[in-house]
């Protein structure tokens, strides 16, 4: 009596097993767009569905983290579904382009709207939204008037009063590859080691750990980017609000370079079966619409520069970005981590 | 001419104890196949050291070997200690209570080591209600008051130790049940305190199964990424996913995992050698009643307490915290997707919980009926998985069949000038077979810890009964294994629950779980909108959990689980 | 084909070989329809192999085993264990854990209707005197219990044949032997035919009509605990059965021996020319404890065992004997005392010069 019970349900899940994998088998449609996407289901999913509803071009989607999706196509090689690479960092984009798994793209749309520094020189990659990396800081312990540059964040006056991500960070490399551009290693190096020194803590946690850090007061600045502290302001929870209203932006180098800007962004596959499929994707991500719904959604800045600006970034107000060609955020990446090694930003 | 012919007849004939050696065959062939995507990583060995090995060793390897240390050894202590305590107390002492913390200790199985780091930081951070709160109440500022900080190594150490005790309590459990209770009363009677007893006699006696439960536990922990990574601690895993994704150098990765294998290889002998001495503890095949000795008033409640303690940390207080985001954000979370998260996150689950039995099995009885040392060096060879951080495994699986899977698209290019995709990679069976290698540890270990209980005897007597090899199978073998298999099952079916790395790498389109949709909204620093995700892990892996406190509480009609 | 009418069980010529190693070498013995016999001798002598050999658990390099006459192993036939109709009690007796005392019983003849079963079960249990223990489970019973239960799952289907390895051995020394006439007389109820493995010759005694001792692989003797005690065929066997001691003697004449205490008579187990050098066992019944002996002896360790005293004798010319005195005459360590010998018959092998 007891084995037959026990035996069906076995079966049938057996059958189910046995229809997922069968279900998973590659199909290859015409309009259809297949998508590794390093960015989160989440904030990219609604886009992506009201890119079907526009074009009527369906599409399958992977997330996972930007590396293992990037080996995962450098494996997969001429047999990849793969026909888009979605990451949200620079250095990663650059990284898909050495490994060689993107292909150049000459789109007109996309070369027209896409400023020069915020897409690759070859065309293989195309920066879909902008993030700023910048300082914040307690509005209660900290006069604005004291802050300046990155690079001015070593300095002994702040010591103890920092807090940062920690150097696994891939943010924190991609500001700390730009400063190697900037300054030269050696200068970069003792930047780091000065910072790490007026750390109030070590480094760990989110970005969002870090604003809540400043407003409880552990420390009195912080880097992060500029999104996660428009999410505090709109969370709809009370605590994340007051947080926020501790907090102060402060756009740093303004004066010289301009603050650190990251990319989002997207390349197509070097053995992309549904091309101009993936092109249109990309397309559609450069609409005014599209680039108003970063802006709105994930307090993201755009990238064409004719895009409505959301209430929350106009809160933040205006300032000037680094327009260094952010193909150069991915090549210092490796030079950055060892760096970061070397001065103990662990 | 009559000794060569008698020994040629000898030659001829096999006891029947032996089977053909195909057994040995498939044996070998069943931990290659296990091995393939820890020898494509290990490929790498072979070629010479680069600069970033020196780069590595110069700067943060002496940190990764020195936390992974200390986190080796915090938590051998941590889940030790918590593990052997609530395991002695339950199965020798009669407290109120006592029947159901016995399967509630369990529970902390279901929860996954990340999740468990998430929810204690937002509850204990500086930004958190309880130091908010201690800021209000007593009108202080940070750094006027003493807290811990939860984002450290000790944090790492309470946190694994919290939601991996289970292991080692299970076992330690299932032995200290399994202990004559004469031993322990000859003790008794040898003027040892009941204390003595207990630290002199009956933890010596369960070591084997004490080291077995903590190898479990260690080899989880330094295959740990997301929770050493969210509290800054480097270790190995940390150092070997930076190697090789942040500089991409897989020659010093691969490295790196192999200082770690052998970090691991060292658990897994230490693991053996305890248990070869087992087999002179279990000599007699005459078990006791449980003593059952009943606690006064004072010392219940005293036991009762350090049952519930792990407990109330290691589930109760974050799934409070888990349900009170979840209230705060379902409406949001769950809808119709979810329920296929919730539906594929079970299925890959039992699914593996099955194929992981399969070279259990295969291995489990290769050894029973061929026993060589070829064989067990396998086999041992083949729970190295466990201890592997699931995204080196995951490549090691890509490179494989990527290459497999090219070769079949230039074939078919050649001779039908069409190119058929990928066939295995980015499929569900990519998945169960990583899953299979990650956690055939655990299924390897529960499987011949049964079969140890099925003495070669048995066999004989019933075929002496008229049964022929099938039927013994059936009447003797399946029966007796049940138990252990059942408990295989489970654990390897929770653990697929809470597995992340691997499943995020290898999954197919369009095919999330649980534990993905978990981790995106909780890395993405939404932990009250990835609350729902990570409540329903617990609640989809708590089910089996229960099954197997069922079957441990029955075992006591005549076999032993484990 | 062969005239002569078959015995029970025969064993011939059996040669049983374990990687490489001959355990069993060149062993011939046979049974009659209800006799109890055993295999006696050291551990790792190779008389489990034979018994697995008989079982079918391990097949013979050489030779034929025969069952009422029927071939089970050899000349290219082998039998599968589950066909042979032999029961087995195993050394760790090898209970199901899973089942309770009656599943157990009931193991081996559950193909029959449950009336049946249920019959034969109540009537073993009855037999052995645990019909009230049915419903439990082997761990929750005594060694002894579960002794008697592997018994009779072993009988219960009836077998032509049952083995027995070492059952008694997991026991009390004192119990052993009990349990051994015990047993003999259950398979005496059952008639069963049964043959036992065994290093303890108390057990064997107990248990046997017919013994067999075995070294190495080989069978030294098969015969009547009483010849085996009395005739033994070598050295070996003397020296294994009982106790004893060989003292140095040489041949006068048909029944007399001249040894260093002087000349010995009684009929020779076999005869040696005059002159020639042997050894004769002494055997502590054949020491005599008697004040007016001719023998003199100093007692040189005593141990007291109730009924009487076993002594340890060390003789005129130095060799040592072992006797039994009553136990009311009391000696100590040195003292001198006489002794006779009393032997009906004189156990004489040629002189050991290696020893």
């Amino acid at each position: 009596m007891k084995p037959n019970s026990s035996r069906i349900p076995l079966a049938s899940l057996a059958l189910a097993l046995a229809s997922m994998i069968v279900g998973s088998a590659p199909v290859v449609a015409e309009d259809v767009v297949n998508i590794y996407s390093a960015r989160k289901e989440a904030l990219i999913l609604p886009l992506l569905q009201r890119f079907e509803a526009d074009t009527g071009i369906g599409f399958r989607l992977v997330t996972g983290k930007a590396d293992g999706l990037l080996k995962r196509i450098e494996i997969e090689g001429e047999a990849t579904p793969a026909d888009i690479f979605i990451t949200v960092d620079a250095g990663r984009l650059q990284r898909a382009k050495s490994a060689g798994i993107l292909q150049s793209i000459r789109n007109p749309v996309l070369n027209e709207t896409i400023p020069l520094h915020l897409r690759d020189k070859d065309s293989q990659w195309f920066g879909l939204s902008r993030r700023a990396r910048v300082i914040f800081y307690a509005r209660d312990r900290v006069d604005p008037e004291e802050l300046s540059t990155y690079e001015a964040l070593a300095d002994e006056k702040w010591r103890g009063r920092l807090c940062i991500r920690s150097s696994g960070n891939i943010y924190n490399q991609s500001l700390v590859a730009s400063m190697i551009r900037h300054l030269g290693e050696e200068r970069t190096e003792q930047w780091a080691r000065g910072l790490v020194a007026n750390l109030a803590r070590k480094p760990g946690g989110g970005d969002t750990d870090q604003l809540h850090a400043v407003a409880a007061g552990q420390c009195d600045l912080t880097l992060v980017n500029t999104y996660y502290f428009g999410r505090l302001l709109n969370s709809d929870k009370e605590k994340d609000r007051a947080a926020a209203e501790k907090i102060g932006v402060f756009w740093p180098n303004q004066d010289g370079r301009g603050a650190h800007v990251n990319v989002s962004g997207a390349g197509i596959t070097r053995h992309a079966r549904n091309r101009a499929a993936a092109e249109a994707l990309l397309e559609f991500l450069v609409t005014p619409e599209s680039q108003g719904w970063y802006a709105e959604v994930s307090n993201e800045y755009p990238v064409v520069p004719v895009a409505p600006i959301s209430d929350t970034l106009r809160r933040l107000g205006e300032f000037k970005a680094d327009t260094l060609n952010l193909t150069f955020l991915g090549e210092n990446n490796k030079a950055a981590l060892q760096l970061m090694d070397r001065a103990g930003w662990r | 001419m009559m000794r060569s012919a008698a020994l040629s007849a000898g030659g001829n004939s096999r006891g029947l104890q032996r089977l053909p050696s195909g057994w040995a065959i498939v044996g070998a062939l069943t931990s290659l196949i296990i091995l393939v995507p820890i020898g494509a990583v290990c490929v790498y060995l072979f070629t010479p050291a680069s600069e970033n090995w020196s780069h590595l060793v110069d700067t943060v390897l002496p940190e990764y070997i020195r936390n992974s240390l200390w986190l080796t050894v915090g938590v051998a202590l941590g889940a030790g200690s918590i593990g052997v305590t609530t395991a002695w107390l339950t199965s020798m002492y009669r407290f109120p209570g006592r029947d159901l913390l016995t399967w509630l200790l369990l529970l902390p199985l279901a929860m996954p080591a990340y999740i468990i780091a998430y929810t204690y930081t937002g509850m204990l951070d500086v930004s958190g209600p309880l130091q908010g709160w201690i800021r209000r109440a007593f009108g202080l500022s940070y750094g006027e008051y003493w807290f811990p900080e939860v984002r450290s190594l000790g944090g790492a150490i309470v946190m694994f130790s919290l939601v991996l005790y289970p292991y080692v309590y299970l076992l330690a459990r299932a032995a200290f049940i399994g202990q004559s209770v004469c031993v322990l009363e000859v003790s008794r009677t040898l003027g040892c305190s009941p204390w003595k007893s207990f630290s002199k006699v009956a933890v010596p006696l369960a070591r084997p199964a004490i080291v077995a439960g903590l190898s479990l536990a260690l080899m989880e922990t330094l295959a740990d990424f997301g929770t050493v990574q969210y509290f800054g601690v480097s270790t190995f895993t940390t150092g070997i996913y930076r190697t090789w994704f942040g500089m991409f150098d897989a020659v010093a990765a691969a490295q790196l995992s192999a200082v770690l294998l052998i970090f691991v290889f060292a658990l897994i002998l230490l693991e053996r050698w305890s248990r070869r001495r087992a087999h002179f503890h279990h000599t007699t095949n005459r078990y006791q009643r449980l003593p059952d000795i009943r606690l006064s008033r004072g010392w219940s409640a005293l036991a009762f307490i350090a049952c519930l303690l792990p407990l109330l940390f290691g589930f109760i207080i974050p799934t409070v915290q888990l349900v009170i985001w979840a209230l705060e954000t379902y409406d949001t979370m769950v809808d119709r997707r979810f329920v296929t998260l919730a539906w594929h996150s079970f299925a890959l689950a039992a699914g593996a919980a099955m194929v992981a039995l399969v070279p259990a099995l295969i291995l489990g009885y290769g050894n029973r009926i061929h026993p060589s040392r070829a064989m067990r060096f396998f086999s041992r060879l083949s729970s190295m998985g466990y201890a592997i951080p699931g995204t080196v495994i995951a490549v090691g699986i890509l490179i494989p069949f990527g290459a497999l899977d090219n070769a079949l698209n230039h074939w078919t290019r050649e001779y039908f000038d069409m190119g058929v995709g990928l066939v295995f990679s980015g499929t569900v069976f990519v998945l169960l077979f990583a899953y299979t290698v990650r956690f055939l540890a655990i299924s390897l270990q529960t499987v011949e810890a049964g079969l140890e209980k099925v003495k070669p005897s048995m066999d004989d007597a019933a075929r002496s009964m008229g049964s022929n090899r099938a039927a013994v199978l059936r009447d003797i073998h399946l029966p007796i294994l049940r138990g252990s298999l059942l408990t295989a099952m489970v654990i390897v079916f929770v653990d697929v629950m809470k597995e992340l790395p691997a499943t995020l790498i290898l999954r197919p389109f369009d095919f999330n779980t649980l534990a993905v949709r978990a981790y995106e909204l909780a890395s993405d620093e939404r932990l009250a909108d990835s609350s729902t995700a990570a409540l329903a892990i617990v609640a989809v892996g708590i089910i089996p959990v229960i099954l197997l406190s069922g079957a441990i509480s029955r075992s006591r009609a005549g076999t032993r689980p484990i | 084909m062969n005239t002569k009418a078959h015995n029970h069980l025969d064993i011939i010529d059996v040669s049983v070989e374990l990687g490489g190693n001959r355990v069993v070498d060149n062993v011939s013995l046979s049974m009659e329809d209800g006799e109890t016999g055993s295999l006696l001798g050291p551990s790792g002598c190779g008389k489990t192999t034979l018994l697995r050999a008989i079982a079918g658990f391990e097949q013979p390099s050489r030779g034929r085993v025969q069952i009422r006459g029927q071939i089970v192993s050899g000349t290219g036939h082998h039998l599968a264990p589950e066909r042979r109709g032999v029961g087995m009690v195993f050394q760790d007796l090898a209970l199901f854990p899973h089942l309770t005392v009656f599943d157990n019983v009931g193991f081996g003849i559950r193909h029959k209707g449950s009336d049946a079963i249920r019959r034969r079960v109540y009537e073993l249990l009855e037999l052995v005197g645990l019909e009230r223990h049915a419903d439990m489970y082997p761990h929750e019973l005594s060694g002894g219990q579960q002794q008697r239960v592997a018994l009779i799952r072993a009988i219960a289907p009836e077998p032509d044949l049952l083995l027995l390895d070492e059952p008694f051995s997991g026991q009390d020394l004192e119990l052993r032997e009990q349990l051994a006439r015990e047993v003999r007389e259950v398979l005496r109820l059952d008639g069963v035919t049964a043959l036992l493995v065994t290093h303890d010759q108390l057990e064997a005694f107990a248990f046997s009509d017919r013994m067999g001792v075995i070294n190495c692989g080989r069978l030294h003797q098969w015969d009547s605990g009483y010849n085996l005690y009395h005739w033994p065929a070598d050295r070996f066997v003397a020296e294994f059965i009982g106790r004893g001691v060989f003292i140095r003697a040489r041949v006068l004449d048909e029944d007399r021996l001249h040894a260093g205490i002087g000349v010995i008579s009684g009929e020779m187990s076999m005869s040696y020319p005059a002159g020639t050098e042997v050894d004769v066992l002494l055997r502590p019944d054949d020491v005599r404890y008697d004040p007016q002996g001719s023998i003199s002896a100093r007692v040189e360790s005593a141990a007291f065992r109730g009924a009487d005293h076993l002594y340890t004798l060390e003789l005129g010319d130095g060799s040592r004997v072992m006797c039994h005195v009553p136990s009311h005459h009391a000696h100590q360590p040195g003292e001198e005392i006489t002794i006779r010998l009393d032997l009906q018959h004189m156990v004489v092998f040629p002189r050991d010069n290696s020893a």
